[in-house]
This record gives structure tokens, C-alpha cells and sequence, in this order.
């Protein structure tokens, strides 16, 4: 039972990881880039929520709220301002753009709010949970990530098969040269792609900064659990993303519980990497990479 | 005038005075140890060491298009290696660091072949996870200290004058190295391949360059590189811990140096070493904000000149210190009996 107990939880942490990929995968579908600071973006979220928590005496839920918004204009001033400059033929731009970010973020936020831990409390819905069995329960907090995570996936999935937005999306993605013909605006299509992305990673990183502890450097681990759910899943399918993170969340949690705490984040690499060997378009590729 | 001659070229009478001038650079260097103070020594290995790192590093990104954040992941094994060699296997220590670098070669040889499967932005987050691998490994071995690390205790034995001489020259020896690795690599068959992929995969490849097969050499030779890198910080340091072996800050650094000095050449290098390093002496004690600053002068210097400054110089006065490149020099038609005279500068440019 304890087994079962652990692999729940996994399967819940996956949904966070999913949630951390969502907009990884989103800003790479549609303009092929990798956002090295997707990560830190998120842990960033974190810092604004605790900063209106504490500084301004904001209600948590507020915070989340307005930090979600704030990071949405965020990932559109800095996508038109900035990252879409480094866009062209020359891929290695954004990466080092990018990491450059990440480096600038990571350390503002130790110079801001040092390197310490940071929690955010959201009172009783932390603590309580539902029991099952003797030894197996789930914790409300763990499961309303997990549901919030599957509802991003479901809306973000119906927007770009169902709106007009998201049929701009995916022709971006298709072909930029024809979307653009047919009257599209690139720039514009990749800022709201941004601006997405980081609002979703933003909700991440608050649910992150409530069920754990954080600090400055996290950003680096989250991307890295990121991208192993965007590949696991498979390229191009968000539902995949789903899956990838729930794949990644077991295999550490299984991990920690088979050899120790020390080597569950091991266990989730490893898994990572017989994916790549055995199946490297991941479990639902849908589309080829640039 | 009816057709103009041309010729291709490499070399010119500048690097003839290139060559001149850092043998004698070299020389001066390798005469310190004989009058400089070990502190100062101490310091001049920090500087060949992030020269030598650079170099690795702009060898896979500059060259080859292989973006890595992970070849902290070989500095790690590297100063491990060393451990491992010389404290467990009883190699002299100043061996132990050049078959350390073996030892990171082994491990990209088989991380490799999965990397190769990622492009672009997520090749370099593959990388990164590779390095998080090697360091939990690493840091869940109790042997080799576990989170806390290990001294080296076989160079830590070493007479200490031999040691601090014995590491700057060693120091000295993988920068020069380094420099001359990707020179004589970027004009083989290699380095063609390197080039012709960086610029386009597909045309390379139905060229018939074998894409794969050279990125992994190159990958392979970056890993040996930054394994003795991390050997010989390791010999500097005397202590080796995970966390600081396997730090995402080398890749950082690295990163740093070649953005601001040059992407892509030898020269953008050297250069970025000098100004980090100048940096570096007058504002570590910022700590923070001093890598808050590197991440600033990266993320302008990519965006605004993505050449750097090397790629500044080029582009005003046409300079190139290092031959790689082959060149056209137009000539006059030569008169009956008159000498060839090259005139003209150079009218197009392969790389």
C-alpha cells in the first residue's frame, strides 16, 4: 500500500512538472525557441506573490491572481522587446539570450530576496486531505495542482483547435512565411505566445511556492523537469506534456522510495533517458522538430 | 585588363609576425615561474584554465552550432578523474591530469549518442541534464566523499614549489593547447565539415559531410579539453566537491567570454578571457552582482553584436590573426617578366 501511496504522489508532482512544461512547449511549437529561462520565469512568479504577500499585505489568492497577470504583459513586452529580435536564421541567439536571462533573474532574486528558503502559506488547504485507506490519502493541495494542471491543458488545447487566436498559432507554427502572407503578424502571434507561456508558468510557480519550499536557484531544476516532460511526451502534443510530467513525477517519487532520497531525482533522469534512447519522438510526437 | 587572376590563400605576412609574437608571449609566460610569486601564479592558472575552458566551449558553439550548458558536466569528471587517478590509483598527480581528461571522453562517448538526438535549445538543456546525472552520481558516491568532496591528497604531498610550478606550466600548457587544438582543427578536413555544418546542417550533410560523425568528434575532443580543464583547477584548488566541480557558473563563464570576445573564433576567445578576467579581479567581491552584470553584457552583447568584439575588429580593419579561413586575393595579370603583385584585398571568403 505504501507503494501506491508513493505512486500517487508522483503521479500528482507530474502534474505540476506538466504545468512547468506547458509553456516550454507552447513558446517552442510555435516560434521554435527554447526559453532556457522558462524556469526561472516561474520561480520569478513565485517571488512577485511573496513580495505582494508580505510587502503590500495582498490576500494570497489576489496575489497569485494579479502575479499571473503581471507575468502575462511580462512574456509580451519581453518577447516584442527583446526576444523576438534574436529570432532568425542563427539559432544559437536565443539560447544565449536566454541563458543570459536566466543568470540576470537567478541572481536579482538573491540580491533582492537572498538565497534562503521562501514559502508561501495558504492555511488550511496545505494540511488537510482525503483518507482512502489506512495508509493511503491524498493530499487536497497535491490533487487541486493536479486538476488545476489537467484544466490548463484542456483550455490551452480547445484554444488553439477551437479559437481564431489559436488557428493564428498553429499556422505560425505551420509555416511563418505563409501565416505571414496571409496576414498574420508574427511578432504580435510570438509576443501572446510569451505572454501565455509565462502566465502559465507563473500559476506553476505559485502552486510550487505553496506546496514547497523555494529559492533563487530552483528555476534551473524546474526547467530541466520541463523538458524532460515536453520530450517524454512528445513534441508538439500538450497532452503528451501531461503524460511526460506524470511519467517524470513516478519515476521519482518510485525512485526516492526504492534507493533513498538521494538518488530519486537520479531515477527521474535516467527514466528520462531511455526514453531518448528507445523512443526519442517521445510517447505522442505530432510534430517534427525545426 | 581582361581576366583577373586570383589566387587562395591562407596564411599572410601578418601571422608570419603572429607566430613571432606569441612565441615570444609564450616564452615570457613559461619563464614565470621562475621569478613570479605563487599567489601570482595561482592566479595566472584561474586565467589559463577559463582561456582553455573558453576555447572547449566556443569549439561546440562557435564552431560546431552545439550550444552546451553542461560541460561543467566534463570540468566535474575531470577533477574527479584526477582524484580518482592519482589518490586511489597512485598515477603521478601531473599525469592524472592529462588521463583525466580520457576519463571525460568515456562519458561523452556514451552520453553522445542520446544528446544528438536533441537540437538547437533543447540539445543544450539535454546537456544540462547530463550534467545534473554525472553530479548526483557523483555526489551519492560515499567513496569519493559524497556532497562534501575530497582532497587531493597526492598533489596536496607534492614538494610545494614543484606543485605551483608544475601546475602553471601545466596551466599554461592546456591553453596553449587548446589554441593550438581548435587552430589545427578548424584547418583539417574537420573543421571544414565544422564550419559547412554550423552554417547549414541539410547542405552539409548532401555535401556529403558526415553530420554526425563530426559533431561527435568534436563533442568528444570538447569533453577531453574541459576534463583536463577541471583537472587542473582541481590541482590549483587542491579540493574537489560536487557542487562546485559540476557548477552551472563554468558554463556561464564560459558562455560570458566568448559572447563578449567573439563567437566562433579563435581570436573572441582570448580576448573574452582578458576582460572577464580584468572584470573579475575588480569586482569579485560582488559576488551576486557581479554575475548579475555577466548576464547583462551577454544578453546586450548577443542581441546588439553578436560577433563581439573580435567580430568588430574583423569587420573594420579585416584582421585575423589565426589563418583558418581561406581567402581570394585578386592579382594583377602578370606583365611579361614583371613579378605577380597581389593587390587587392581579399574579394570573397570561405570559411
Amino acid at each position: 500500500m505504501d507503494w501506491a501511496n508513493v505512486a500517487i504522489q508522483g503521479v500528482l508532482l507530474g502534474g505540476l512538472y506538466a504545468l512547468f512544461a506547458t509553456g516550454l512547449a507552447l513558446v517552442f511549437g510555435v516560434m521554435r525557441m527554447v526559453n532556457l529561462a522558462h524556469g526561472d520565469l516561474g520561480i520569478l512568479a513565485a517571488f512577485v506573490t511573496l513580495f505582494l504577500v508580505q510587502s503590500l499585505h495582498m490576500g494570497l489568492w489576489w496575489s497569485g491572481i494579479l502575479t499571473v497577470v503581471i507575468m502575462f504583459v511580462v512574456g509580451y513586452l519581453l518577447q516584442r522587446g527583446l526576444l523576438n529580435f534574436t529570432l532568425s536564421s542563427d539559432d544559437t541567439r536565443p539560447i544565449v539570450v536566454t541563458f543570459g536571462l536566466s543568470i540576470i533573474i537567478q541572481n536579482g532574486l538573491i540580491l533582492w530576496f537572498s538565497a534562503d528558503s521562501q514559502g508561501l502559506d495558504a492555511g488550511k488547504i496545505e494540511n488537510i486531505s482525503i483518507r482512502i485507506t489506512d495508509k493511503l490519502s491524498i493530499g487536497w493541495f497535491p490533487l487541486l495542482v493536479f486538476i488545476t494542471s489537467i484544466v490548463v491543458v484542456a483550455l490551452l488545447q480547445t484554444f488553439l483547435n477551437r479559437t481564431k487566436l489559436g488557428r493564428a498559432f498553429r499556422a505560425t507554427s505551420d509555416d511563418r512565411e505563409a501565416a505571414e502572407l496571409m496576414g498574420i503578424n508574427n511578432r504580435h502571434i510570438y509576443g501572446l505566445a510569451m505572454a501565455i507561456a509565462l502566465a502559465i508558468v507563473a500559476l506553476a510557480g505559485i502552486l510550487l511556492a505553496i506546496r514547497t519550499t523555494f529559492d533563487p536557484t530552483q528555476g534551473s531544476f524546474r526547467l530541466i523537469y520541463a523538458f524532460e516532460a515536453v520530450i517524454m511526451g512528445g513534441m508538439g502534443s500538450i497532452w503528451g506534456t501531461l503524460i511526460g510530467g506524470i511519467v517524470l513525477g513516478v519515476s521519482q517519487t518510485l525512485g526516492s522510495q526504492a534507493f533513498g532520497s538521494g538518488w530519486g531525482l537520479l531515477v527521474g533522469h535516467l527514466v528520462f533517458l531511455t526514453v531518448l534512447a528507445v523512443r526519442p519522438s517521445g510517447f505522442f510526437a505530432k510534430t517534427v522538430t525545426a | 585588363m581582361s581576366t583577373q587572376d586570383f589566387r587562395v590563400a591562407r596564411s599572410t605576412r601578418v601571422h608570419r609576425y603572429v607566430l613571432i609574437v606569441s612565441v615570444i608571449v609564450v616564452a615570457v609566460l613559461a619563464s614565470f615561474p621562475f621569478w613570479a610569486e605563487v599567489a601570482f601564479l595561482r592566479t595566472m592558472v584561474t586565467f589559463f584554465t577559463l582561456l582553455a575552458l573558453a576555447q572547449m566551449w566556443n569549439l561546440l558553439g562557435g564552431y560546431a552550432g552545439l550550444i552546451s550548458v553542461g560541460q561543467q558536466a566534463y570540468i566535474g569528471l575531470g577533477a574527479y578523474g584526477l582524484w580518482l587517478l592519482a589518490d586511489v590509483l597512485h598515477i603521478h598527480p601531473f599525469v592524472a591530469v592529462i588521463l583525466a581528461g580520457s576519463l571525460a571522453v568515456l562519458v561523452a562517448l556514451v552520453f553522445a549518442p542520446l544528446l544528438f538526438r536533441l537540437r538547437g535549445g533543447y540539445f543544450a538543456i539535454g546537456t544540462w541534464v547530463v550534467a545534473e546525472v554525472v553530479r548526483l552520481i557523483v555526489s551519492n558516491i560515499q567513496a569519493a566523499g559524497g556532497g562534501s568532496g575530497k582532497t587531493i591528497i597526492s598533489a596536496a604531498r607534492l614538494p610545494i614549489d614543484t606543485r605551483i610550478n608544475g601546475t602553471y606550466l601545466l596551466a599554461l600548457g592546456v591553453a596553449v593547447g587548446s589554441i593550438l587544438l581548435v587552430y589545427f582543427l578548424l584547418r583539417s578536413r574537420l573543421g571544414l565539415a565544422l564550419t559547412a555544418i554550423r552554417d547549414n546542417e541539410l547542405a552539409a550533410q548532401s555535401s556529403g559531410v558526415n553530420v554526425w560523425r563530426s559533431k561527435l568528434y568534436v563533442y568528444l575532443i570538447s569533453a577531453f579539453g574541459c576534463g583536463i580543464v577541471g583537472a587542473v583547477v582541481a590541482m590549483n584548488l587542491l579540493r574537489i566537491q560536487p557542487a562546485a566541480a559540476f557548477s552551472i557558473n563554468w558554463t556561464a563563464y564560459a558562455l560570458f567570454i566568448v559572447v563578449i570576445g567573439g563567437f566562433g573564433t579563435i581570436e573572441g576567445p582570448i580576448i573574452g578571457t582578458i576582460i572577464y578576467f580584468t572584470l573579475l579581479q575588480n569586482l569579485s567581491q560582488y559576488g551576486t552582482t557581479y554575475l548579475l552584470l555577466l548576464g547583462v553584457i551577454a544578453v546586450v552583447m548577443a542581441t546588439k553584436a553578436p560577433r563581439g568584439i573580435w567580430g568588430f575588429v574583423v569587420k573594420r580593419w579585416d584582421i585575423h590573426l589565426f589563418p583558418v579561413r581561406r581567402r581570394l586575393v585578386l592579382e594583377e595579370p602578370s606583365e611579361p617578366g614583371g613579378p605577380a603583385a597581389s593587390t587587392s584585398g581579399p574579394v570573397a571568403e570561405a570559411s
